[in-house]
């Protein structure tokens, strides 16, 4: 396998996009990514979208954003993974130009989420849940997540106060961040007086519904010049779990997350004490508490203390989503894995203004799908 | 020549539910609800009334402080979007029972929550254009939301009626302007119980838009600026919006206080801001100048600007004022009272 680095980034301010096309959208982000890259071709591009079908109708991805870009006949491919679909994406853009096949390659995600109303966008969000076991019996991702936040507050005393914290410091976060959604600061008492979802879960602790796109260019090493500093994908890992929340051996870890992540460990050759900073599937505030656990941040247990305790605040020991995360930057599902992506790669090259992580070394991204049934991490370091 | 209103008056009908029962009844979490939509009740039609009621009671009380004889009124426009009858015209029954057929011209407007701003902008200008000496413009609604929907929180009941004349103003009007384009945030379709809506696309693109761009060219055209204003009143959806487009506007929290009447009212859809406008004028002093800038849905909002005359003292006792009906003897009933009067109870034989 050859090495491979990320060349150029793109990304558009997230929101509600209701002034733009779903292929406008994507194509900014493609276009912004291939110009930072200083690249005039791509070999083949890849792009994690959930679900096109529901959101606006549109499937056949790969065709029409190829088009789009005015490169066909490049080969496109459209990957889902649920809300991992962007992580995925670029995984097997990766693969592609570690294996050989490719030498420049461009990965994407997108989703256009609020051209459907809020139930239209839960029931598409809800296909990525066991559609027999269980969303036939009514229940949705904030339910879901709301029983995995009642069992780890059962059993490790995690506190309804902690959870809220997560939130308050991805809002901080994201205050720094001109491309986030939610560009505002919010204190724990809002997040507590926030409209209730599913118990114990707020509004504030939710991620919102979010247009917005993404876009990163890989390349195999060596190159023979960049226009940007090269960022080497130091390791790619995934991993999946049971589909249903309630076939887990254990309703309150995130074995995907855990085995995918040790995975990427042993490939780079570092532990969780190396890293600079992480970039986390906050999807819900106990997502992030569960997820720094599975990726060994802290003990089983005690991701509740971690925001809190300001571990893992921008200047703490290991900053967890410096960008504002999907909670404050937004969380357009199939585009939120690239963002991630796009987040380390300006980290390590020193480049993300005012919430820059200081010598940052090592970055480890993570985009989960579901409760959890899928799971992406990679590592990044300096070339 | 100088073209303005001669008379107002308002209806609000008796019976209101709290939000609290509303979100008892759904589940929703009623704190959140009441902070997010700035929202504490709202006022509800008993069983026999409408908007040919309402629209009646409201120009009662405008043709006492106009005082003029109802036959010489020679145009009645009603704005609603629950006029009682799908073909056959609200304002014939108005004008019948006011006593101003068979010399007058009748229009039923529907645009949203904008009809009744409409009714006024045709109303005055035809008064304007010398075709009459009197019409009269009113904005009434019955408005319904859908069982269970946000909207649910806001649709109320409520008429405001305006009589437009050349003499004896109680406020002129010095300037009008209307910004319009088609934005589908709010719909109901023939045959369709309910309106839909697009969720959170009503509010940027759809309300902020029309409301702040039509009072920002208002004020523009006309060389005005906030200061230059004792009030200001604009569409109340809700208890946030108008809130929100007065302080994003310039316009202080006291400016826009005495014509904010949806917190307890609720949104009268065509009744809103010419309802608010009510309440201004109630205790609004010689010299005062007010902007008014309704919207509707679809979408577009008419921006007026009012400047209250010396006759205003001498009009305002003689029918009961706006905030009265508002604070005064109120009903408060349950849902299932609610649903009853509603008609949200569909019998099996209908």
């Amino acid at each position: 396998m050859r090495d491979v680095a990320v060349i150029g980034v793109g990304m558009n301010r997230w929101g509600e996009l209701w002034e733009k096309s779903y292929r406008q959208i994507w194509t900014e982000a493609a276009l912004e990514a291939i110009a930072d890259a200083g690249v005039d071709r791509v070999d083949a591009l890849y792009v994690g979208c959930m679900s096109g079908g529901l959101f606006v109708g549109q499937e056949h991805l790969g065709a029409l954003l190829a088009d789009q870009l005015g490169m066909g006949p490049i080969p496109g491919t459209r990957v889902e993974s649920a809300c991992a679909s962007g992580g995925l994406a670029f995984r097997q853009a990766y693969l592609a130009a570690a294996s050989g096949e490719h030498d420049i390659v461009l990965a994407t995600g997108i989703e256009k989420m609020t051209d459907v109303d809020g139930g239209a966008a839960t029931y598409a969000l809800s296909t990525a849940a066991d559609q027999e076991y269980e969303c036939y019996h009514g229940v949705t991702f904030p339910g879901l997540y709301a029983m995995m936040a009642r069992v780890h507050m059962h059993r490790y005393g995690t506190t309804r106060e902690q959870l809220a914290q997560v939130a308050v410091k991805n809002h901080a976060h994201g205050l720094l961040n001109p491309l986030a959604q939610f560009r505002s600061k919010i204190t724990v008492e809002d997040v507590l007086e926030s409209v209730m979802v599913a118990d114990p879960l707020r509004v504030l602790d939710c991620s919102p519904i979010t247009d917005g796109a993404a876009a990163v260019v890989l390349a195999a090493l060596p190159l023979k010049g960049t226009r940007r500093p090269p960022v080497k994908v130091v390791a790619s890992a995934a991993a999946t779990d049971t589909i249903g929340l309630h076939d887990r051996a254990d309703l309150a870890w995130l074995r995907s997350t855990e085995v995918a992540a040790a995975s990427a460990y042993a490939r780079a050759g570092i532990t969780p004490a190396d890293l600079s900073f992480c970039e986390v599937h906050d999807c819900f505030t106990i997502a992030e508490v569960m997820v720094i656990e599975a990726l060994g941040l802290v003990e089983r247990g005690k991701g509740g203390e971690a925001a809190a305790s300001g571990m893992t605040a921008l200047g703490g020991r290991v900053p967890v989503n410096p960008s504002g995360g999907l909670k404050s930057k937004g969380h357009p599902v199939g585009a939120t894995g690239i963002a991630q992506i796009r987040e380390a790669v300006l980290q390590l090259r020193g480049e993300a203004e005012d919430r820059q992580v200081q010598d940052a070394r090592w970055g480890l991204t993570q985009n989960m799908g579901g409760t959890g049934a899928s799971s992406v991490v990679h590592i990044f370091g300096r070339v | 020549m100088s073209v303005g209103i001669v008379g107002y008056g308002s209806y609000v009908p008796r019976h209101r539910i709290k939000l609290e029962e509303i979100a008892k009844i759904w589940g929703a979490d009623a704190p959140a609800y009441k902070r997010g939509l700035g929202l504490r009740e709202k006022s509800v039609p008993a069983p026999d009334q409408d908007t040919i009621t309402m629209s009646v009671e409201a120009a009662r009380r405008a043709i006492v402080r106009a005082r003029i004889d109802p036959a010489r009124i020679g145009a009645i426009y009603i704005g609603s979007e629950s006029h009682p009858y799908a073909v056959k015209p609200s304002g014939t029954v108005v004008a019948e029972a006011l006593g101003a057929t068979p010399d007058i011209h009748c229009a039923d407007l529907e645009f949203a929550c904008k009809a009744g701003s409409e009714g006024m902008f045709v109303a005055m200008a035809l008064v304007k254009a010398n075709e009459m000496d009197y019409a009269l413009g009113i904005g009434a609604d019955t408005s319904q939301g859908a069982p269970g929907d946000a909207l649910e929180y806001s649709a109320s009941a409520g008429a405001a009626a305006f009589v437009f004349g050349r003499e004896h103003l109680v406020a002129v009007c010095e300037h009008t302007y209307a910004y319009m384009t088609d934005t589908p945030d709010f719909w109901r379709r023939e045959y369709q119980f309910y309106p839909r809506h697009a969720g959170r696309f009503t509010g940027e693109p759809a309300y902020f838009k029309h409301v702040l761009s039509c009072a920002r060219v208002l004020m523009e055209r006309s060389g005005t600026k906030p200061s230059d204003f004792r009030w200001c009143v604009f569409h109340q959806p809700n208890g946030k919006f108008p809130q929100r487009a007065a302080r994003e506007l310039g316009f202080t929290k006291e400016q826009n206080d005495q014509g904010l009447l949806s917190p307890t009212l609720g949104n009268t859809y065509s009744g809103s801001s010419p309802m608010g406008l009510t309440a201004i004028l109630d205790v609004a002093k010689p010299g005062d100048r007010v902007l008014m800038v309704s919207y509707g849905s679809g979408s577009g909002s008419d921006g007026f600007i009012w400047r209250v005359t010396e006759r205003i003292t001498e009009v305002q006792d003689l029918a009961v004022q706006t905030r009265a009906q508002l604070e005064g003897s109120r009903v408060y009933i349950d849902y299932g009272t609610y649903s009853k009067f509603r008609g949200k109870i569909r019998m099996g034989t209908e």
